[in-house]
């Protein structure tokens, strides 16, 4: 038995002996690649899938050498991986409320953050419409099946807002009877989408934006004054380590080239 | 020079200079697979851990995985065990096939099996149009939960109980047959005491897997709490709205996996 112990401690030594010089190594590396080709790693929320995958590309084309990685999830998702020790670059967010919490927790430098587009909401139906729905009101018909994200992914809040504001126009009750022809609460937009499109939910409450991408999908929209203002927040990473690569992709973003691809997958531009 | 146990258990004295070639890599592994669980279990105890576990949330999802896993395998038990017997001791053209076939779901990433679910059996899926038809709608339902559970969870019962069979001596078999016995003291007498341990061991295995079914369980079955949301599911969008929880239901299905874990070995031991 003694000498397992030993063992053990062995064992523990060269845990540690592999960790030290790990850790001092690989900062210098990174400082010493400057002119080297680099890699922007992007955490961006789902509904940002397809037109970053464009911007992706458009801004590698106009910065050789330069790799653009994407991490697309729910911006929850992503705002605990980053709190979790994940190496990104630039972060951008379906809402402010995740941006803000990772400005307390110093991921971010404060104020640091930018808006750089607005999306709404858009009741979603599958092609052939199976519950034939018309109005925005038929969302409390009894039976349907609705799916919405939770409320912790920004949409799923933003949904639960405009179900609030819908409510004030079509009456006192609606949002209970939506909610409880709810079926499931999705882990992300784009799951929400997957649902309709398979045609397995009868509708589903996304960003007008998801539209583009699906155009196979019936829509009723949500007028302006009942819509929500989603605005995405946009920053470079207080750890990042290549902080200058991110401001860089932020104002293409900004600038009359980003904001067009945005427009075209169906987001408000800013500027 | 030390005592080592012996395939009969008896302990025997050989050579311990070269220990170390065992005792490193063992640790190794020792390390990776505990070293998880321990820190699950540090920052759980950390925190309110009963306040999160006795949580509606918490107990409303480790019902649900109970009743559902539970169902899975008492039907995994009885459509499976017949399965594995004519695996194991019929002969018919495209058995490798079939075989392969049933072992393929424990090979594929649960989101293939998910979405195989959904295409197959969905509301507007290949055969799922004809269950529409009836009026029956099986996503988002318990019922689905169970279909994923089984689905995953079943070929590791019958490739357990298909080799517990096979390694039972056919003579005996005939031997029962010619003393007169019928087909149900065949089983319950001879076949099922001498695969015993081949049928506990797929069971337990299939229980767990059951237990801790996630991705098909999520694209298929949706999530939704009380009728969908499974422990695994619970853990997972918990990870994001509330870390401490999500981290106690760990524990709790640690907790709970041990216990099935437990009462098999118990139940494998008292058969040896």
């Amino acid at each position: 038995m003694k000498r397992f112990w030993v063992f053990l401690l062995v064992f523990a030594l060269m845990l540690s002996a592999c960790g030290v010089p790990a850790s001092a190594v690989v900062p210098s590396v990174a400082l010493s690649a400057a002119s080297e080709p680099k890699t922007l790693t992007v955490f961006a929320a789902a509904s940002l899938t397809n037109a970053f995958d464009e911007i992706g590309k458009t801004f590698e084309a106009a910065n050789p050498g330069v790799t653009v990685k994407f991490n697309f999830a729910g911006s929850q998702t992503l705002r605990t991986q980053i709190e979790q020790g994940a190496q990104a670059d630039v972060f951008a967010s379906a809402n402010t409320k995740e941006m803000d919490a990772l400005v307390t927790g110093n991921f971010v430098a404060a104020d640091s953050a930018q808006i750089f587009l607005i999306n709404q909401l858009v009741l979603i139906m599958p092609a052939n419409n199976p519950a034939g729905l018309v109005t925005l009101a038929d969302l409390a018909d009894p039976g349907l099946k609705v799916v919405l994200a939770a409320k912790e992914v920004p949409v799923g809040n933003y949904a639960l807002q405009m179900l609030d504001k819908l409510e004030a126009t079509i009456g006192t009750g609606f949002k209970d009877k939506v909610l409880a022809n709810v079926v499931s609460y999705e882990n992300d937009v784009k799951q929400v989408v997957a649902k309709v499109q398979l045609g397995e939910a009868d509708a589903g409450i996304v960003y007008l934006s998801d539209t583009v991408a699906a155009p196979e999908l019936q829509k009723i929209n949500i007028p302006a004054e009942n819509n929500v203002v989603a605005k995405y927040p946009i920053a470079a990473l207080s750890h990042s380590q290549n902080p200058e690569l991110g401001q860089v992709f932020i104002a293409y973003l900004l600038s009359a080239d980003g904001q067009s691809v945005l427009k075209k997958w169906g987001f408000l531009p800013v500027k | 020079m030390r005592l080592r146990r012996s395939l009969t258990h008896h302990m025997v004295t050989t050579n311990s200079q070269f220990d170390w070639l065992f005792v490193v890599p063992g640790l190794l592994l020792i390390a990776l697979l505990g070293l998880p669980l321990v820190a699950l279990f540090l920052r759980a105890l950390d925190k309110d851990f009963f306040v999160f576990a006795l949580s509606s949330t918490a107990l409303a999802a480790l019902r649900l995985s109970l009743t559902t896993s539970l169902i899975s395998v008492v039907i995994t038990l009885l459509v499976g065990t017949p399965l594995a017997y004519i695996l194991a001791r019929w002969d018919f053209p495209g058995r490798a096939g079939l075989e392969m076939m049933i072992d393929l779901p424990v090979v594929l990433p649960p989101s293939v099996a998910g979405l195989a679910l959904l295409i197959a059996f969905g509301r507007q899926g290949v055969f799922g149009n004809w269950l529409s038809m009836l009026g029956l709608s099986l996503p988002f339902t318990t019922t689905a939960v169970v279909i994923a559970q089984t689905f995953v969870s079943a070929p590791l019962f019958v490739r357990s109980a298909r080799l517990g069979f096979a390694g039972i001596d056919p003579q005996l078999e005939e031997a029962a047959h010619v003393e007169g016995a019928t087909q149900w003291q065949l089983f319950s007498q001879v076949m099922f005491p001498l695969a015993g341990r081949a049928l506990i061991s797929g069971t337990m295995l299939a229980w767990t897997r059951a237990l801790g079914e996630f991705g098909a369980t999520i694209l298929f079955a949706g999530n939704l709490e009380g009728v969908t949301q499974t422990m695994p599911l619970a853990i997972y969008l918990g990870f994001e709205r509330n870390l401490d929880m999500a981290v106690v239901l760990s524990v709790v299905l640690v907790l709970v996996s041990l216990v099935v874990l437990g009462v098999m070995r118990k139940l494998d031991d008292n058969r040896r």
